[in-house]
């Protein structure tokens, strides 16, 4: 067992301040992308919607001409991507069109990925989110070295690590697809986990309880951990996701476009693929989370499974996924239905790390408080 | 069923069904054997048949509507297929999770019986009524096990009949060729130019190799016909991985449920110096499976030479924290089987006879001896002193039937580090041995032991004692430091505590079922990694000469079920087909704007503009779409 080393610890809860701080300024820079984004797309629209409006005005005065080829379509999206794409040879079915045609009122790329508009906000949003996650990995490495273990031992701990893998699977993600109007979500999430870290979980550096010296911790906890950071972003993906197709059946039925700001976030349709990949991948990491909880439970306790309130809510986590996927399969679950449901695992998995380690008893209490 | 619903969004819009590839599994669209199938057809036709032809539609839809009658058989046959269906499964799987919840808000008898019986006393209005709901017992209940039985032998009826068909799919070729590549999700053509001289039967031959090589099972149809085309098809494994993973669910229950039979376990508590013998008087503590045998015991020992803690002494608000158990012990396999030396700590088992050993609790035993009146020592050894509060604060009970000529009895308490307030109240400052203290009264009278009837050794009934000594008493309570000695009031005899030894708490297992658990586990897993990221394509290649002699060739991919590397697949095909016919392909740009992957909803609404003239202008000769027709043309000059 390695020593216990405050100096590093105190270093740690700086750079644990520091990232919070970091990740407010990003935060206001995505608040800040989200609401000039709109703004612009607003303008455009109603740029769209005024040449309508003259084309419209035009039209009973040369009555007869009907169909001006210059009519814009609001509905059509005015400003989708270029319509180009539809006269390519090969089955050019990939592509922003056919976002647009299912998605009314769509600005974002069904596919996700980064079009050629600059978003400085955005840009500054992301750089800032990399600086803090910078910081925050210095914080959960001073606080492992602190301890000299791995930094996920109590409820402090998880807080503190768990919002930096949050961050981290995020910016990981951004990587390949533009994910960026999810940035509000995440970083504002990673600084609640930071402040409640340190207002109400606070722990200085110590020592495991024996139950918690295993390598299981490190395997089992990791992977809980990485699972729930995917689950987190596909949370807010299928969260915008039934915003998103309620704003679209309204615009398809003629309403009014009153969440102007969600034309910068794809289509439901889109949200709910790429979710739905990102909530496969967890699953797999929640299935190895059971069962590596389930082997470590056999060394600790002597029994691999005894429906400790825990085990419970891990397994309740899984069946919930388990219907979620089966859904995804099922006529009529698809969808708005399915999205509820990775929206009701995310409670659960939330439920669980929250009551259920503080207030509930079990074999698993050593939140640490 | 393996075939996904949501293939249908994947495919063009309508007129595919007709022209596009029939799914082999046995459900063409893609869902359960359907009620309807099964249900409204018959009753279609014997309505049907009564509607007088010429009627209107209307009257034919409601008669159609009206619901057939049901003989036993049908309504057994119904109830199966409502039964394995793929929304009674989720309905399942999401009843499973809800009634699961309720075992982690009350307390449950099997991790606790003693606080169930406190609980129920404690709320005495609805207390009662929560156990005839079996809501202390809810992994036992009625309920539950109603659940996840109808559960699992729905996932047999699901999985028995989608495991025959989808043998027979691995067995049978590629499907038949759709006459209209150009409607499926990825399409698209390349043109060998008629110098390069190779003709429609070669490329299509290059095209089998090429896909065979690529891991697709490959079929060459009329190849030397006017149109050879390939049929080609992969991913059996997703389907297997999916079916494998359902099956090692079935085993992981089965496992768990023959742990439950043959299965037991026990505790102990072993001071240091004690041995512990596996057999049935070994145990403190025995419960075994429902089919367990006293013979499947093996008589292994185990003794407790030493027990060590390692305290925390340097986190901050944490001193004093145990942070490693470490017990010494002496094993025997059997009898007469030599001794060995071994560890047993907290998450580190020990294994022996088929068993596991764990540690899983501790405390001190003060060493005390006890002389009756008479003079003679009626009791000498180690008190399992239980442990009550924080650093060791421990209750002690001494029970001493064999003191004459009146039994005598002590109950009391151990402090490790004995502090005491200024109010009298006396705890114990630290974990440790710094200043180990035991506080007794004592009592004398009939322990009621003799007429063999158990009792808890951790507790005194004092009801039927004398009190010799009390706070409240005259002589006052008995406190004593290691080492010292204590004469009791009116010659009853005397206490001494000789010094204190640790004691460890014990948990023996043995669980048959584990090990398969762990094997269908892991079964479990690699299926469910296997059907989630193996993907099931079709591809057909058709060629065919154009009148100038180059040779056209058009290409198609079909998935089954969700693959978002369709698009990905098409352009690597491509590419590979260009370069094995040398053509200098900037159709790699032509294939999906660089997206190795797209999403349904890409494919959701595809067919908007592509090839649109292809399907106006050879509606009749589908099959002669780019071949023919569109050979030449802007698009696929586009193409070279
Ligand atoms: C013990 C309960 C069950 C659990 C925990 C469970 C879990 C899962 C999971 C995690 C998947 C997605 C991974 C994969 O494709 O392999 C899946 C897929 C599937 N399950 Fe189940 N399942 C259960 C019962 C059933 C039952 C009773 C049926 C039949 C009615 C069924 C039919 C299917 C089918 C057809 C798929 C494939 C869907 C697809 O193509 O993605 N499952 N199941």
């Amino acid at each position: 067992m390695l020593p216990i080393n405050e100096t590093m610890g105190q270093y740690s809860e700086l750079f644990m301040l520091l990232a919070a701080g970091t990740y407010t300024v990003a935060f206001i820079a995505f608040a800040w992308d989200l609401a000039k984004s709109s703004k612009t797309l607003r303008a455009v629209d109603l740029k769209a919607a005024e040449l309508s409006g003259a084309d419209a005005a035009r039209v009973p005065v040369a009555a007869g001409v009907g169909e001006s080829s210059g009519a814009v379509n609001r509905a059509d999206g005015d400003v989708a991507g270029p319509v180009g794409r539809a006269e390519r040879p090969t089955s050019s079915v990939a592509g922003a069109a056919a976002g647009n045609a299912a998605g009314v009122g769509q600005t974002a790329d069904g596919t996700m990925r980064y079009s050629a508009e600059r978003r400085a906000p955005a840009r500054v949003a992301v750089a800032l989110t990399v600086l803090g996650a910078a910081i925050h990995a210095a914080g959960v490495i001073t606080r492992a070295i602190g301890s000299g273990r791995v930094p996920w031992g109590n409820m402090y701990e998880f807080l503190t690590t768990g919002a930096f893998v949050a961050v981290a699977v995020f910016l990981l993600v951004l990587v390949r697809r533009d994910l960026r109007f999810l940035g509000t979500f995440v970083v504002g999430l990673a600084i609640i986990m930071l402040v409640a870290a340190s207002v109400a979980y606070w722990t200085p550096v110590g020592h495991l309880v024996p139950a918690l010296q295993s390598y299981w911790l490190i395997i089992h906890v990791s992977i809980a951990v990485l699972s729930s950071a995917l689950f987190t972003l596909t949370f807010a993906m299928s969260a915008l996701q039934l915003v998103q197709s309620h704003r679209q059946k309204t615009i398809a039925a003629g309403g009014a476009d009153k969440l102007g700001f969600m034309r910068l976030v794809p289509s439901a349709l889109s949200l709910e693929n790429l979710s739905y990949r990102i909530n496969a991948i967890a699953f797999v990491g929640w299935t190895f989370t059971l069962m590596f909880g389930a082997i470590w439970a056999e060394k600790a306790w002597g029994r691999f499974w005894g429906w400790d309130t825990k085990e419970v809510w891990t397994f309740v986590i899984w069946v919930v996924y388990a219907g979620y996927l089966h859904a995804r399969a099922t006529r009529g679950w698809t969808g708005t239905r399915a999205a509820w449901l990775s929206i009701v695992g995310y409670l659960c998995v939330v439920f669980n790390f929250t009551i259920v380690n503080q207030f509930f008893n079990g074999l698993h209490s050593y939140s640490g408080l | 069923m393996s075939e996904r619903v949501n293939e249908e969004k994947n495919l063009p819009a309508d007129g595919t069904k007709r022209a596009g590839p029939q799914p082999d599994g046995p459900q063409p669209d893609g869902t359960k054997p359907d009620v309807t199938s099964g249900v409204t057809k018959p009753g279609g036709t014997s309505g049907g048949a009564g509607v007088k032809s010429g009627s209107s539609p209307v009257a034919a839809a409601k008669a159609e509507a009206v619901l057939p009658t049901l003989g036993p058989m049908g309504m057994l046959r119904w109830a199966w297929t409502q039964l394995t269906s793929m929304r009674t499964a989720l309905f399942l799987l999401l009843m499973l999770a809800v009634a699961a919840v309720p075992g982690s808000l009350f307390p449950q008898r099997p991790a606790n019986p003693s606080i169930v019986t406190q609980y129920i006393k404690d709320n005495p209005d609805y207390g009662k009524i929560l156990d005839s709901l079996q809501l202390y017992d809810v992994y036992s209940s009625a309920w539950f096990s109603a659940i996840y039985i109808l559960l699992f032998i729905s996932l047999i009826g699901c999985v028995v009949p989608r495991a025959i068909a989808h043998y027979k799919a691995m067995r049978s070729q590629p499907p038949r060729t759709p006459a209209r590549l150009s409607r499926l999700p990825e399409y698209g053509t390349l043109v060998i130019p008629a110098k390069a001289g190779i003709p429609a039967s070669e490329a299509i031959e290059d095209a089998a190799a090429l896909l065979k090589k690529r891991g697709y099972r490959v079929d060459v149809r009329d190849r030397d016909g006017a149109r050879p085309s390939v049929g080609a098809e992969r991913g059996f494994l997703r389907e297997v991985g999916n079916l494998v993973f359902h099956t090692s669910l079935i085993g992981v229950l089965v496992s768990v449920a023959i742990g439950g039979l043959f299965g037991y376990s026990g505790q102990r508590i072993l001071v240091e110096g004690d041995t512990f013998v596996n057999t049935l008087v070994g145990y403190d503590q025995f419960t075994p499976g429902t089919n367990f045998q006293s013979s499947q015991l093996q008589p292994y020992s185990v003794q407790l030479d030493k027990f060590q803690i390692t305290f925390d002494r340097e986190s901050e608000g944490k001193v004093g924290q145990p942070i490693d158990f470490k017990a010494d012990v002496t094993t025997k396999e059997s009898p007469d089987a030599p001794a060995k030396k071994d560890v047993l700590k907290v998450n580190d088992p020990l294994t022996l006879g088929g068993t596991s050993m764990y540690l899983t609790g501790n405390g001190y035993a003060p060493v005390v001896t006890i002389r009756d009146g008479a003079g003679n020592v009626a009791m000498q050894g180690p008190v399992v002193a239980k442990l009550q509060g924080d650093n060791y604060y421990s209750s002690a009970v001494i029970k001493v039937p064999d003191a004459k000529p009146e039994q005598l009895a002590f109950a009391g308490f151990f402090l490790p580090t004995a502090f005491v307030t200024d109010e009298g109240v006396s705890f114990s400052g630290d974990p440790e041995l710094f200043n180990p203290q035991l506080t007794l009264n004592s009592y004398y009278g009939d322990l009621g032991l003799d007429d063999g009837a158990p009792q808890n050794v951790f507790e005194l009934d004092v009801k039927k004692l004398t009190p010799l000594n009390a706070r409240n008493l005259d002589a006052g309570g008995i406190t004593l430091a290691p080492g010292a000695s204590y004469t009791l009031p009116d010659g009853k005899g005397s206490i001494s505590f000789d010094g204190v030894k640790r004691y460890v708490g014990v948990d023996i297992h043995h669980n048959p079922g584990q090990l398969y658990a762990l094997i269908f586990a892991l079964l479990a897993v690699a299926g469910l990694v296997t059907s989630l990221y193996v993907n099931r394509r079709r591809v057909w290649v058709r060629t065919g000469t154009h009148d100038d002699g180059r040779t056209m060739v058009e290409y198609g991919l079909l998935a089954r079920g969700e693959d978002h590397r369709l698009a990905g697949e098409a352009a690597a095909i491509r590419r590979l087909l260009a370069g094995a016919w040398d053509l200098e392909d900037q159709g790699s740009q032509s294939a999906p704007s660089g997206s190795a992957d797209n999403d349904r909803a890409d494919t959701s609404n595809p067919g908007t503009g592509t090839g649109a003239d292809t399907e106006q202008d050879s509606a009749d000769h589908p099959a002669a779409d780019f071949i023919q027709s569109t050979a030449g043309s802007s698009e696929s000059k586009k193409d070279q």
